[in-house]
């Protein structure tokens, strides 16, 4: 076929849980040329982050992922403690660890169950979402919350954990464990699974560190980095784990990196459950926040995050700038995308976990030639926006 | 009388009517059975017939680009040949409504049509997703129409009939008098129920319709009354197929006449919708090349193995 056929995906399509768009020039079933268009999920929510005060702040930027909220709502509140100079007490640190690892198995066990239903696997899905729900209740009994955990504050953590809890969540891990097992199991040996992913959207090492790849993303293509190893935060610099990589590139990869660090994490709950430092659970912080600012990295389940925050002295923070690991993922994406087939777009999209709804900022597009920005009044803005649009 | 009863016997037992009951009542259990292995609670008794009134009250939308009269007689050929091919099936005495010598050939040929017409209604739709559901289709069908054959072929071989009806009643006993004729018939019936599943497009052959790269393949801008009669008629497609494979390799209903003879029937038939069922939900959905290779370089050796150790046990004498 020589006439090429241009397949548009998104921003609606049941491939894509959240709308970004992708446009494929196809040569019978091979793509040759694939473009990224984002934009339809942008939320303003680092200008909302301007015009509240800390503590509001808190829990708004806990809502930026349903997923990885403990991880934004950790970033956001170590960056503000370091403007503050706060040193958080043992025991919530390691408290924090373990919410942010069951947070991670549960990321992983949910990115398996789509990666399972993007190359038409449903019982996968089906049965790994099935025992998702014990981390969700295990979440619940820690925190109180399946979802956004509500578990940060300035200088630690709102809920100790008692030793009735403590048994309940070793309990629940040690099946997670065992599931694990039966995972890894299907990931190694099912023929068909591996027909579908192995040697699927290629990523040599070389191009995921010049597209700053980040997460298992980078670790499936052998780049051997981890926040939480590199530059420890929490507990993790107490706490012995092991970074999973993987040599392959790729999806097969990526799968068994999201499978391995399920293991690690439960090890790494287990020793910190045992270890639990006792003491309090919050340091006492100022009230105010002095002038200032602070970045802060986290190991997301999807990879490296960053937050940055500048205070000005005021109830308020001044900047907040929130990068989520999608966004660096992304850009590796086109990369995986040229000279695959049309059946392995869901799940090489799929490999880096898209989260778009935290990675969506306001894009300005310029035209080639085209003056500074203008400066509009108010009313020429509404006028602007109600006026009709020639279609 | 007569002539009046053989109208009853097409328009409602076993004919029209029956089909169609026991295709909703077929999807069903398909999806109960698809439900249960994944831990799910499944669809309730009444979901499928809910989903075609549904659909049969919807209004019917034909997109700009698509030629009006095909695309909306398309669904009604489909729907057409499978209830025709029906009629050669055995279903409650050893003897089909209709039978004749080389009435096997007719049958894998009318439930080719199906196939066709999806891929026709792709192509005729105009959209990216439906030619490229399209083109899946037809290439599909090369992959596993040939071993299709050749395993419906192999017990016709083994008792030199091409009559479903005299097949289905004499290659059980045929069978138990000479034991060594097991081997090809149940590779052929092995061969049959994967071909049979890429034909329906179920996973992991279910590339056309892959619902995560092509939306809904050739159906995506079906709506309506239309898409009912396409899901319909894919549903008695499975019945027939079912059918058609416990028909020829299982003895369909036997030497029973009557009662006894349909629930042969019934029980042979909800076996193969139950290995369906359970290949659908033990594999993830494989790409159109693997599947081409895997139809031509395991399923065609296969069938054409089958029909040589017919052929090698007649000629030394296995009888």
């Amino acid at each position: 076929m020589s006439e090429r056929l241009t397949l548009p995906i998104g921003p609606q399509h049941p491939l894509l849980k959240e709308p970004i768009h992708f446009r494929f020039t196809l040569d019978g079933e091979t793509i040759v040329d694939a473009d990224i268009r984002m934009g339809y999920n942008h939320r303003g929510i680092e200008k909302a982050a301007e015009e509240r005060t800390y503590i509001q702040d808190l829990y708004m930027i806990e809502r930026i992922c349903g997923i990885c909220s403990h991880t934004h709502a950790t970033n956001f509140v170590q960056a503000v403690e370091k403007i503050l100079n706060v040193e958080v007490p043992p025991r919530a640190k390691f408290l924090r660890t373990v919410v942010g690892e069951l947070e991670r198995i549960h990321s992983h066990l949910l990115w398996l169950g789509v990666a399972g239903h993007e190359i038409g696997f449903d019982t996968l899905f089906m049965v790994s979402w099935r025992d998702r729900e014990i981390v969700m209740d295990l979440l619940e009994i820690i925190t109180g919350n399946r979802v956004n955990y509500g578990m940060n504050t300035f200088g630690g953590v709102r809920k100790d954990m008692n030793q009735e809890e403590i048994d309940e969540t070793l309990k629940g891990i040690k099946i997670l464990e065992e599931r694990t097992l039966y995972y890894e199991k299907v990931a190694r040996e099912e023929s068909t699974f591996i027909a579908r992913v192995s040697g699927v959207g290629y990523l040599p090492k070389d191009i995921a560190i010049a597209y700053c790849a980040v997460g298992p993303t980078a670790r499936g293509s052998g780049v051997n980095y981890d926040v939480r190893r590199d530059f420890p935060y929490a507990a993790y610099d107490q706490i012995p784990f092991q970074v999973i990589t993987s040599e392959r590139g790729d999806v097969l990869g990526r799968t068994l990196v999201r499978v391995g660090e399920i293991f690690e994490s439960v090890k790494i709950i287990k020793y910190a459950l045992k270890n639990l430092p006792e003491g309090p659970i919050t340091a006492r912080v100022p009230r105010k926040v002095p002038q200032g600012e602070a970045t802060s990295r986290y190991e997301a389940p999807r990879g490296e995050c960053i937050h940055y925050v500048r205070a000005n002295g005021s109830e308020k923070p001044d900047r907040v700038k929130v990068r989520a690991p999608t966004m660096a993922n992304l850009m590796s994406i086109r990369h995986c995308l040229l000279n695959q087939q049309v059946a392995d777009i869901p799940i090489i999209i799929a490999a880096i976990d898209p989260c778009l709804s935290c990675t969506d900022r306001l894009i300005l597009l310029k035209q080639a030639g085209e003056k500074e920005g203008e400066i509009l009044t108010w009313e020429e803005l509404r006028r602007r926006s109600i006026a009709k649009k020639p279609l | 009388m007569n002539e009046l009863l053989f109208v009853l016997q097409l328009l409602i037992f076993p004919g029209f009517l029956f089909l169609v009951i026991y295709a909703i009542f077929a999807e069903w259990l398909d999806r109960k059975l698809y439900a249960r292995m994944q831990n799910r609670v499944g669809p309730p008794y009444w979901q499928p017939l809910a989903d075609l009134i549904k659909l049969f009250s919807k209004e019917v939308i034909v997109p700009r680009s698509a030629g009006y009269y095909l695309y909306t007689l398309l669904p009604y050929f489909a729907f057409a040949s499978v209830v025709t091919a029906f009629f050669f099936i055995p279903v409650w005495s050893p003897q089909a409504l209709y039978s004749y010598q080389g009435d096997l050939v007719i049958v894998a040929y009318l439930l080719t049509i199906p196939t066709l017409v999806l891929s026709l209604s792709g192509w005729n739709s105009a959209t990216a997703y439906s030619i490229l559901g399209g083109i899946r289709c037809l290439t599909q069908l090369f992959a596993y129409e040939v071993p299709f054959f050749l395993a419906l072929l192999t017990p016709a071989l083994l008792l030199g009939t091409w009559n479903i009806s005299e097949i289905s009643q004499n290659l059980p006993s045929f069978l138990f008098a000479h034991p060594f004729y097991f081997i090809p018939v149940i590779l052929a019936f092995i061969v049959g129920i994967i071909a049979l599943q890429g034909k329906l497009e179920r996973k992991p052959f279910d590339i056309p319709d892959a619902e995560t790269e092509l939306v809904a393949g050739p159906f995506t801008e079906y709506s309506g009354r239309l898409l009912a009669i396409f899901r319909l008629s894919l549903d008695m497609e499975m019945v027939v197929g079912a059918s058609l494979l416990s028909a020829v390799f299982l003895g369909g209903a036997q030497s029973f006449l009557g009662i006894p003879g349909f629930i042969a029937y019934l029980i042979k038939t909800l076996i193969v919708i139950f290995i369906l069922a359970y290949i659908k939900a033990a594999v993830a959905r494989i790409r159109i090349d693997q599947m081409i290779s895997f139809g031509w370089k395991i399923l065609a050796p296969l069938s054409l193995l089958g029909m040589l150790l017919v052929v090698l046990f007649q000629k030394g004498g296995i009888l």
